[in-house]
């Protein structure tokens, strides 16, 4: 039994870095109607971008390396390549595609993907960097003691951090002007053009917040697994997650990452030894269609209603 | 003046039902079938046929596949290799397990496998619309390629899945050069392409693309939507599966269920957006292209930019040009190239008098 709920702790956790990723997704599908295939990309250029500076800053600012202020000033200088990268974005490619159907701009966000991904090794190289954020990866002495379950720091400190941040981005979209806006743009863009809300710069913003996450994100998978091709696949895991919580909903995000993340763990564990091991690869998929096949929006997705 | 179906009068129904009903078209065709079938052999070299040729033809069956799924049924799809591996496999195993095979039974049987694959997989479709349908199609391609290397018996036992084709021999002739596999490859996709080209305006093709453009509204004039979502994943899948088996018996060897990944999924995915969403054509222009670009920067960029640049710096670049060339499709021509073919056709229509 404790066993179990160790392997359904640690499952729980590892969904919460799931459910980050899918929140980057979740924010642009909500905001601007696009599936952004890019998103996967994204974290894997804004830990690179993070990394980097890490390195390149001692040397240019005389800096004490592995200072706190390096640290700040490189994950400043990282979040402003995000919002670069957005309102490039926005120009380059959002805004010669207005109005053109969905699936051409989940395509171009595949197209985006590639580049994204080409300059951020053109820029950094392709070498896999370690990433120490001076957290421990070590297990809990409480919980060992009192409960003999072995639960790894790090990962309270992931999932600590992941709710923070969705806390912040609830608060953020409820309490605040932008965050009204952003809600009335989701809810229809005509409507949200005519009261004046400027689209644009709403697009901008909702893509600099996914940057945001997509950083965060980057950070705590880079943390852990080193930064890294593989940080782009991210986006796999993330897309089953999506389409069990739904595409428009945060808290289907976190609820579908936990979901996801515990049941892909369980099922390796307890399942996997029968046929063979590595199913962790295709279980979520099947997992989330069989989901979808009674519930073809997701868990708290919205209703998709046809009309000829 | 070349160009004008003026003049070209339908006197019996078989003239007004042709495949290709103006005159200069069909005369087109033919001289491109001319071409790639008589002169080509004999003029192109043993590292044309094998690198560019083979796998242009290859793809382009892969790509039309698709196309018909994606373009033309309106079902997007990110598993098509895995469909392809479904046919590569499915061949190897009807050569190996059953005497006497011949070779064109077995690569039709591994795609009528690859079909049903496909159809199972094309099941939620029918309640699942849109991104949701296309991640879900991600369920099969994971799946595909695990089941086939962890199922030993798919590839007899070899280790990681791992099999190598069989000889090709057809009649007694063995098919071992590359310019007899080129023909063979040739005419396999020709036949298809044409049968394709012929589908998408039949009674099939139309009712996909009703419900591509409105399922409820084809629903309501009487189309039946399972029938024709299922057709059109059973179709798409047993053109991707042929596809596969040639890949595997005319192009690599040896193929493992590993090398029909996710990636090569969307390389196909790029061949229809490149060459032409919903065109048979454009997924001939959009394979060319797509097979063609990484070969030709491989080529050119050292040689203009000589020893500036690294290795690792031209499979960057090849990724940004990738993404690049999408993004600019898609946003100057999301017809893709196919609809600049058809321009051009217009604009000769009028020439030399364009007012």
């Amino acid at each position: 039994m404790q066993f179990f709920f160790e392997v359904l702790i640690g499952g729980l956790l590892s969904g919460v870095l799931y459910a980050l990723v899918a929140l980057g997704f979740v924010l642009i599908y909500k905001a601007s109607g696009v599936f952004n295939f890019a998103q996967g990309a994204m974290v894997f250029f804004a830990a690179l971008t993070f990394v980097g500076f890490l390195e390149v800053l001692p040397g240019w600012t005389g800096l004490e390396e592995g200072g706190r202020a390096v640290f700040w000033l490189s994950f400043v200088l990282s979040l402003a390549a995000m919002v670069v990268l957005a309102i490039v974005t926005e120009k380059f490619v959002l805004r010669p595609l207005v109005n053109q159907p969905a699936i051409t701009l989940f395509m171009a966000t595949i197209g985006l993907t590639f580049l994204v991904e080409g300059i951020a090794q053109g820029i950094w190289g392709a070498n896999v960097r370690g990433l120490n954020l001076g957290i421990q990866d070590e297990p809990i002495e409480y919980m060992m003691e009192n409960f003999n379950i072995l639960i790894s720091s790090f990962d309270v400190f992931a999932a600590a951090v992941a709710a923070i941040l969705v806390a912040a981005l609830a608060l953020f979209f409820q309490y605040t002007r932008i965050g009204r806006a952003l809600r009335a743009v989701a809810d229809d863009h005509q409507a949200a053009l005519s009261i004046g809300i400027p689209l644009r710069h709403i697009w901008v913003i909702v893509w600099a917040v996914a940057g945001f996450v997509a950083l965060v994100a980057g950070m705590i998978w880079g943390a852990r697994n080193g930064v890294q091709f593989a940080l782009t696949f991210t986006a796999l895991k993330a897309l089953p997650v999506l389409i069990l919580g739904g595409f428009t909903s945060v808290p289907g995000a976190i609820v579908g990452g936990l979901i996801i993340g515990a049941s892909e763990k369980l099922a390796e564990v307890y399942v996997g030894p029968f046929v063979g091991g590595g199913i962790e690869s295709w279980f979520p998929y099947i997992l989330a269609l069989a989901f979808l096949l009674v519930r073809p929006e997701g868990l708290f997705g919205e209703k998709h209603i046809d009309r000829v | 003046m070349l160009y004008r179906e003026a003049g070209q009068f339908k006197a019996s129904y078989e003239a007004d039902q042709q495949i290709f009903p103006i005159l200069q078209d069909r005369v087109g065709v033919l001289l491109l079938i001319g071409f790639f079938a008589l002169v080509v052999p004999l003029i192109a070299d043993q590292y044309w046929l094998k690198a560019i040729l083979i796998p242009v033809l290859i793809f382009s069956l892969a790509a039309i596949g698709l196309n018909i799924l994606t373009g033309y049924a309106g079902q997007l799809s990110l598993g098509s290799a895995a469909f392809m591996a479904v046919g590569a496999f499915g061949a190897y195993n009807f050569m190996l397990r059953i005497d006497g095979m011949p070779f064109l039974v077995a690569i039709l049987l591994g795609g009528l496998c690859a079909a049903l694959v496909g159809v199972m997989f094309g099941l939620p479709s029918l309640r699942i619309k849109g991104f949701y349908l296309a991640v879900a199609t991600l369920a099969a391609q994971f799946f595909i390629v695990w089941a086939l290397v962890k199922i030993e018996w798919f590839s007899n036992y070899s280790s990681s899945g791992v099999i190598t084709a069989q000889e090709i021999e057809i009649l007694g002739y063995a098919f071992d050069g590359p310019v007899s596999k080129y023909l063979l490859t040739l005419f396999v996709v020709v036949v298809m392409a044409l049968l394709a080209k012929n589908m998408v305006r039949s009674t099939t093709g139309r009712a996909w693309m009703a419900v591509r453009d409105m399922d409820v509204a084809a629903e309501v004039i009487g189309i039946r939507l399972m029938r024709t979502k299922l057709t059109a994943f059973a179709v798409s899948s047993f053109y991707c599966g042929v596809a596969g088996a040639l890949y595997a018996y005319t192009y690599i060897g040896t193929v493992e269920p590993e090398g029909f990944n996710l990636d090569l999924s969307f390389r196909i995915l790029f061949m229809i957006i490149i060459g032409g969403v919903g065109s048979i054509m454009g997924s001939f222009l959009g394979a060319a292209f797509i097979v063609l670009l990484p070969i030709a920067l491989d080529v050119f960029v050292p040689m203009f930019l000589g020893d500036l640049v690294s290795s690792s710096f031209v499979s960057n670049l090849q990724l940004i040009v990738f993404g690049g060339l999408i993004v600019f499709f898609l946003i100057v021509e999301p017809h893709g190239l196919a609809r600049l073919w058809q321009i051009g056709k217009e604009k000769l229509r009028l020439w030399p008098f364009p007012h």
